[in-house]
């Protein structure tokens, strides 16, 4: 039922749609609503504790871990409301794949930490299994780097490459969306850099939603830009138009450094 | 405090530019005076004091590259940055048509002039008007008054093409005249010039208050 592309209307991937989120009786965020459109890289920018990691998490109900939240609203994925109790939750992790801002590799070879999610699934043949790895890791811009050494642990690489680990771990189960969450906060600016370029290949393949603190990657990486302050979307436009002429008084404060 | 540096960086910035707006005012002023007076003498103190605006606008210019390049600025800072880099070279266009100006001024020397100077300082008080406005709107970032600046531009337009008219009837009546006509043709159309350069900065103050890019006239 949920597609892998395919099934989405005039490229809207996600319909997000009077998304209010509570923590409690803390009001996360408050009547969202924005288009996330295929093959796009959007940025979610704003200062912290503004609802933006909590939002990325929401779309693929990551938030459901967490007892206390409550949600109203809907968010239509490719026309079907996840939030429908029909909606199995294992499907949507599987097309809806995230990075988080600390590369977390599992204690494994890197071979194994790729194949992980297809196994899961079911995939039993090794020779399927070391396609499926040398394609992740290629899509990753890893594969050059570690086809040497698959079988060497994870945790033996650089941090720039676990987060590439990450990102061809989350490509191996074939996803239809990318969530990032600072996927770079933890790296140096030429690991930082290689992330940048992935990204921006990646985007003509899979749809992408990222979160970052750093207004230039924003500016460099996206299509797209939300802004969002204290659970408000404030502004949602091309990311060309947000950085030069924003409609929204406190979107320029915050994009010039007046406060955040 | 680091922002607060970058800000007041562009307020001297703007300062730098509203000092140049008026170093060309003098410029315009000084061109026509030694134009009228046949005062050779000021004419070339024009050429020279249009070397301080040509170095005005290379210190300006690299102060907007630094910034660039060091603070990434975004937004209205952006818009005011990128926009002043273009300001200055309208600027220092004006400056460069008081020059040629004044090096018709130094070929006509003391010669009779072939017809009362009536439209030409018709159109240099219209240009000063409009360079004055024009830095009151920079500094205000008042962009309904930068408008109506820009359109001043065709009064500029009407009274050259008067003084078109009337030295070709000289012209044509004799031909001695070609000389210094032909002198007073290219006066006409560097003020002329002048209002489109100024207009041009008009746009560009629009940019920087409203974000808009219009093309006025």
């Amino acid at each position: 039922m949920l597609t892998n592309g395919g099934s989405s209307q005039n490229g809207v991937v996600y319909d997000v749609k009077g998304l209010n989120l509570w923590y409690g009786n803390d009001q996360a965020l408050k009547d969202i609503n924005l288009k996330i459109e295929e093959n796009e890289v959007t940025a979610i920018i704003g200062p912290s504790g503004c609802g933006k990691s909590t939002f990325i998490k929401t779309l693929n109900r990551m938030v459901d871990n967490i007892p206390i939240v409550r949600t109203s609203g809907k968010i239509f994925y490719h026309g079907v409301n996840i939030f429908d109790k029909t909606v199995k939750l294992e499907e949507l992790r599987t097309t809806v794949g995230m990075v988080f801002q600390k590369p977390n590799p599992f204690p494994k070879s890197i071979f194994e930490n790729v194949v992980y999610g297809p196994k899961i699934h079911g995939i039993r043949n090794k020779k399927q299994l070391m396609e499926i790895a040398e394609e992740s890791l290629k899509s990753a811009a890893l594969w050059d780097e570690v086809k040497d050494r698959l079988h060497d642990n994870a945790y033996g690489l650089s941090g720039g490459q676990q987060q590439r680990l990450c990102i061809a771990r989350s490509l191996a189960i074939q996803p239809d969306v990318l969530l990032m969450d600072e996927p770079t906060s933890a790296l140096d600016p030429i690991a930082t850099n290689r992330i940048e370029e992935l990204i921006d290949e990646l985007k003509n393949n899979y749809t992408i939603a990222i979160v970052t603190h750093s207004m230039q990657q924003a500016a460099r990486i996206s299509d797209k830009t939300a802004f969002f302050l204290m659970g408000e979307l404030i502004e949602f436009s091309d990311t060309k138009k947000i950085f030069t002429t924003p409609e929204d008084k406190r979107t320029e404060d915050y994009i010039t450094g007046r406060f955040g | 405090m680091v922002r607060d540096s970058f800000e007041s960086s562009i307020k001297s910035l703007e300062e730098e530019v509203v000092k140049m707006i008026e170093s060309v005012e003098e410029l315009v002023i000084k061109s026509i005076d030694s134009l009228i007076n046949k005062d050779v003498n000021l004419a070339r103190e024009v050429i020279r004091l249009d070397d301080n605006v040509d170095k005005m606008q290379l210190e300006i210019e690299e102060k907007t590259i630094e910034l660039i390049a060091l603070q990434q600025p975004m937004a209205k800072h952006l818009r005011i940055i990128f926009s002043i880099a273009k300001i200055i070279i309208d600027l220092e266009r004006v400056g460069d048509f008081c020059v040629n100006i004044s090096k018709e001024t130094i070929k006509i020397g003391k010669e009779r002039h072939i017809k009362p100077l009536t439209d030409i300082p018709k159109m240099r008080d219209i240009v000063l008007g409009m360079l004055r406005n024009c830095k009151i709107s920079f500094i205000k970032e008042d962009s309904s008054l930068a408008y109506r600046v820009g359109q001043e531009d065709e009064l500029i337009d009407n009274l050259y093409k008067d003084v078109y008219t009337d030295v070709l009837m000289l012209i044509h009546e004799d031909s001695k005249n070609i000389n210094q006509g032909t002198k007073l043709l290219f006066v006409g159309r560097y003020l002329e010039r002048m209002a489109d350069h100024i207009t041009n900065i008009c746009e560009r103050i629009i940019y920087i208050a409203d974000g808009d890019k219009v093309q006025i006239n």
